[in-house]
């Protein structure tokens, strides 16, 4: 789930005057910093009011890694100094969704969520969302050590409530709510076709996607825009197929579903993309819709 | 500069598979030890004599209202619980084990002296427990509440909870009414514990479902946890203050305990040197809690301790000092299933100075005991007699298919809202499937360094039924730890315990007089070689459990212990200089 950091250049908006061009600013597709404060913020507020990590040093720990492994990546391999914000995401990813009482898995799984935008990459990009990758690495090489999280936040309705509005203003204005809502959609109606499959209550295939790892999940790591195609029609399109995906891995009992998915799909997706877009030689990468992105 | 990464990159993901290697490694070393050379490698071997010693009992599991029944395993996977007793006073410890079934009979094993046991509980009025309308029994505590030199017993349950007074260690009354019990309580715990110090045993009645559920009669589905780490709708706690004459007053609320969490353990003991016992309790669903007891009135201090974070699921509850410096530990036993679910069993240890506010550091996964499976009961006891408290630790919780289990749907409707999760009818049906079944249990040595290893398959401990209770005592009278099982759905277990020649040992059976004769309470410190350890008279720990209120204490190689501290319950201090080893020290509380 390493969402959105930086932005590609944009057009330069038209000047405002007042609070409501502040307002407007803050919450602008130009506002690298909007996705770290959003996440951040879901974490402060869902461990002050529940208590919902590890603990608060495991989580640094992960966040820390995050940063250092790729202040020294980037300056050994592109010679220069990265705006760390992709990173602390990535981190704070890690400190949030990976379950264990040891400490040594959160910095492993935030150094190879890292290491892997550098070392796996096809014509100049990461194929998979750093997170999302280490995560599911994690799962297949050391499954006796880690787990992720699967539990809600307290059991109010209103917090998630709150999460999913806030998440939706911003997802929106930063263009990438078009993603959000067909995962979103795409999981409802498919839970339906679940429920037809096992025989088993809908609100049980429903219940996922009320907890926070899915809140994580489609408002950051499906919408990061490094590790998502192009145009806007692919992007509602994989947002659809990772979702067909999904069902499949639930189907084969699967906990940790939605990770997988991404880690298949998203890939093939991106290549494809890549691939597509070199051969047509479109638009430099400049070109592509600003949203939630993800630095390096 | 590429090749370097890709080098970096294969080490950061080969780094666990070295460590998966090391580990299995070591445990291969572990499990091809014989008898022999387990005793010499780790000082200690199981033998399992359960069946041999008459121990035939057969465990039978309620039937709840067919709403649930395609939940069935699910909810009725508790309910085996063994505690040991010395009923009759004969000066050998018995066992005592609950059936669940309706019409199913609890047992009541005599300590015949000879290695065997013979059950007396339908001859003494303890057997026919369980008929219908009376709920089904969860387990058992036993503690002297008339001071009259013998131990009666609270018998909880999902249903109407049951005092029974022990006539003499030749039958029981039952005395619930006169003792002013509620009609129904869904209790998962229990504990005797002197909280006011009046010399009179209170107890303590710790609520799972709500009171309000009768599981054989349901109103409407909507009775699990509204939250699979937060729920706060479980059932009630109970404090019952003893009046003497057989009665007790209900004073949780007015005393600040006030918890809707859902209790499956608790223990009592002078956690900070006060002389008041606190209380702790570990609650599935969600964070433990820590009452801090000034004498008169608790107060939570959960989240001020440190132990209020980070929800997990909490089965079971043992206090030991495993360091040998003079303080208790509170292991809490939790959920542990590969790759879906890794909270880690916690082992709270205290880290604040003397004469600063109490405070925990959950120090289990440093000390190399954290991950046991689907965690149920725990006790600490010296095993292998070296001067350090080990720690037994059972576990597995739905034992069906071997092949298919239920986790992915487990987990479905765990990451759920308040209104998926608590519907019952929301959860899908288990049809036969394991949920953490077939575990390997846990017998963790310690190393006298703060290190433990796990050693249960090298040491004999290989069943794999689905433990949940497990208290420890001396069968013998030969000054070893054995270790006594309940098994949900399957047989009780008595492991017989050899202990390597020359590991020395001291016994301690104590008396109260002003304080409550159980001795419930009563913190005795043993010191020698520079050392102390420190242990306290339980009325209860573990999950639904209680070991021989007599203390064990292992010595290693000792020639001699150089004295034994023990404070009673009343604030009276005692000082035995030099007392004999390998003998049990039978103490009467000085006038």
């Amino acid at each position: 789930m390493t969402p959105a950091a930086s932005t590609v250049p944009q057009p330069a908006p038209a000047p405002k005057a007042g609070l409501s061009a502040a307002i407007g600013r803050f919450f602008s597709p130009d506002n690298r910093y909007l996705p770290p404060m959003f996440i951040t913020t879901i974490l402060l507020v869902s461990q002050v009011s529940f208590g919902v990590l590890e603990s608060f040093s495991r989580t640094l720990l992960a966040i820390a890694t995050a940063m250092a492994f790729e202040l020294t990546l980037s300056k050994l391999v592109y010679k220069k100094w990265p705006n760390l914000a992709s990173a602390y995401i990535t981190g704070i990813s890690v400190g949030i969704l990976c379950r264990t009482p040891a400490y040594w898995p959160f910095a492993l799984t935030s150094a190879i969520a890292i290491t892997s935008k550098y070392v796996i990459r096809w014509r100049g990009r990461h194929l998979w969302n750093p997170s999302n990758f280490a995560i599911c690495t994690m799962l297949l090489i050391a499954p006796e050590f880690f787990s992720t999280l699967m539990t809600q936040w307290g059991n109010a309705v209103y917090p998630m409530l709150v999460i999913w509005v806030l998440g939706a203003i911003i997802s929106y204005r930063v263009k990438r709510f078009h993603i959000t809502a067909t995962y979103v959609l795409s999981f409802l109606a498919l839970s339906l076709v679940r429920t037809m499959i096992t025989g088993h209550p809908f609100f049980s295939e429903v219940a996922p996607i009320t907890g926070p790892p899915y809140q994580l999940y489609i408002f950051f790591m499906i919408t990061d825009p490094r590790t998502t195609v192009s145009t806007r029609r692919g992007q509602i399109l994989v947002a659809f197929l990772v979702a067909v995906a999904e069902m499949s891995f639930r189907l084969a009992h699967n906990v940790d579903a939605p990770y997988y998915a991404l880690t298949v799909v998203g890939p093939i997706a991106l290549a494809i993309d890549i691939w597509r877009t070199s051969k047509k030689k479109a638009a430099p990468q400049a070109s592509q819709k600003p949203a939630l992105q993800a630095a390096v | 500069m590429r090749l370097a990464l890709v080098f970096l990159f294969a080490a950061l993901l080969a780094t666990p598979l070295v460590y998966k290697h090391i580990q299995a490694r070591d445990q291969a070393v572990s499990i091809t030890q014989d008898q022999a050379s387990a005793i010499n490698r780790y000082g200690f071997v199981f033998q399992e004599t359960g069946k041999a010693a008459g121990l035939n009992f057969k465990y039978v599991s309620p039937v709840f209202d067919p709403k649930i029944k395609h939940i069935m395993p699910e909810v009725a996977s508790m309910g085996a619980a063994v505690s040991v007793v010395d009923f009759d006073k004969d000066g050998w410890p018995d066992i005592y084990v609950t059936n669940s079934g309706e019409g199913s009979h609890n047992a009541l094993y005599r300590n015949m002296h000879d290695g065997t046991f013979q059950d007396f509980a339908m001859e003494v009025g303890l057997g026919d427990v369980n008929q219908a309308g009376t709920g089904a029994s969860t387990g058992s505590v036993w503690g002297d509440y008339d001071n009259d030199g013998y131990e009666d017993v609270l018998l909880y349950k999902w249903g109407r909870p049951e005092l029974f007074h022990n006539d003499g260690g030749k039958h029981f009354t039952r005395v619930t009414e006169e003792a002013g019990l509620p009609p129904w309580v869904n209790a998962n715990t229990a504990i005797w514990f002197d909280y006011d110090g009046d010399g009179k045993l209170d107890l303590f009645l710790g609520g799972y479902y709500s009171e309000n559920i009768d599981l054989w009669h349901l109103k409407d589905t909507k009775i699990m946890p509204d939250s699979f780490e937060y729920a706060k709708n479980g059932g009630r706690k109970y404090l019952f203050h003893n009046l003497g004459g057989g009665r007790f007053e209900e004073v949780s609320e007015r005393l600040g305990i006030n918890s809707r969490r859902w209790s499956l353990a608790a223990v009592a003991a002078d956690l900070r040197g006060t002389g008041h016992p606190d209380l702790f309790i570990a609650n599935d669903y969600g964070v433990s809690e820590l009452f801090l007891n000034d004498g008169k009135q608790f107060r939570e201090e959960g989240k001020e301790t440190g132990i209020g974070y980070a929800p997990k699921s909490g089965m079971s509850a043992a206090v030991g000092d495993v360091l040998n410096d003079g303080r208790f530990g509170v292991y809490v036993s939790n959920i542990s299933e590969p790759g879906i679910l890794i909270q880690g069993n916690n082992f709270w240890l205290p880290d604040n100075k003397p004469g600063e506010a109490p405070h925990y550091a959950n120090m289990a996964n440093s000390m190399g005991f954290a991950l046991g499976g689907w965690s149920f009961g725990v006790q600490f006891g010296d095993l292998n007699n070296d001067g350090y408290q080990d720690l037994y630790l059972v576990n597995g919780n739905v034992s069906l298919d071997t092949k298919r289990n239920y986790w992915y749907d487990f987990s479905k409707v765990a990451g759920g809202n308040a209104g998926i999760i608590q519907d019952a009818s929301n959860w899908p049906p288990i049809d036969g499937r394991s949920l953490a079944g077939y575990q390997q249990k846990k017998v963790f040595m310690n190393d006298g360094s703060g290190q433990f290893k796990e050693v249960a398959q090298a040491v004999g401990v290989t069943d794999l039924y689905d433990g949940r209770s497990v208290a420890l005592a001396d069968f013998w009278n030969r000054g070893v730890l054995d270790a006594v099982v309940a098994n949900q759905n399957g047989p009780v277990l008595l492991y017989k315990n050899t202990v390597t020649p020359g590991n020395r040992w001291i016994e301690f059976d104590l008396e109260g007089q002003s304080s409550n004769r159980s001795a419930v309470g009563a913190a005795v410190r043993v010191f020698w070689n520079g050392q102390q350890q420190l242990q306290e008279v339980s009325g209860g720990s573990g999950f639904c459990s209680q070991n021989d209120h007599r203390l064990h204490f292992g010595l290693g190689k000792a020639a001699a212990v150089d004295h034994v501290e023990i404070r009673w319950p009343s604030g009276k201090t005692q000082t035995i200089a030099g007392p004999e080893l390998d003998k049990l020290h039978k103490i009467k509380e000085p006038s």
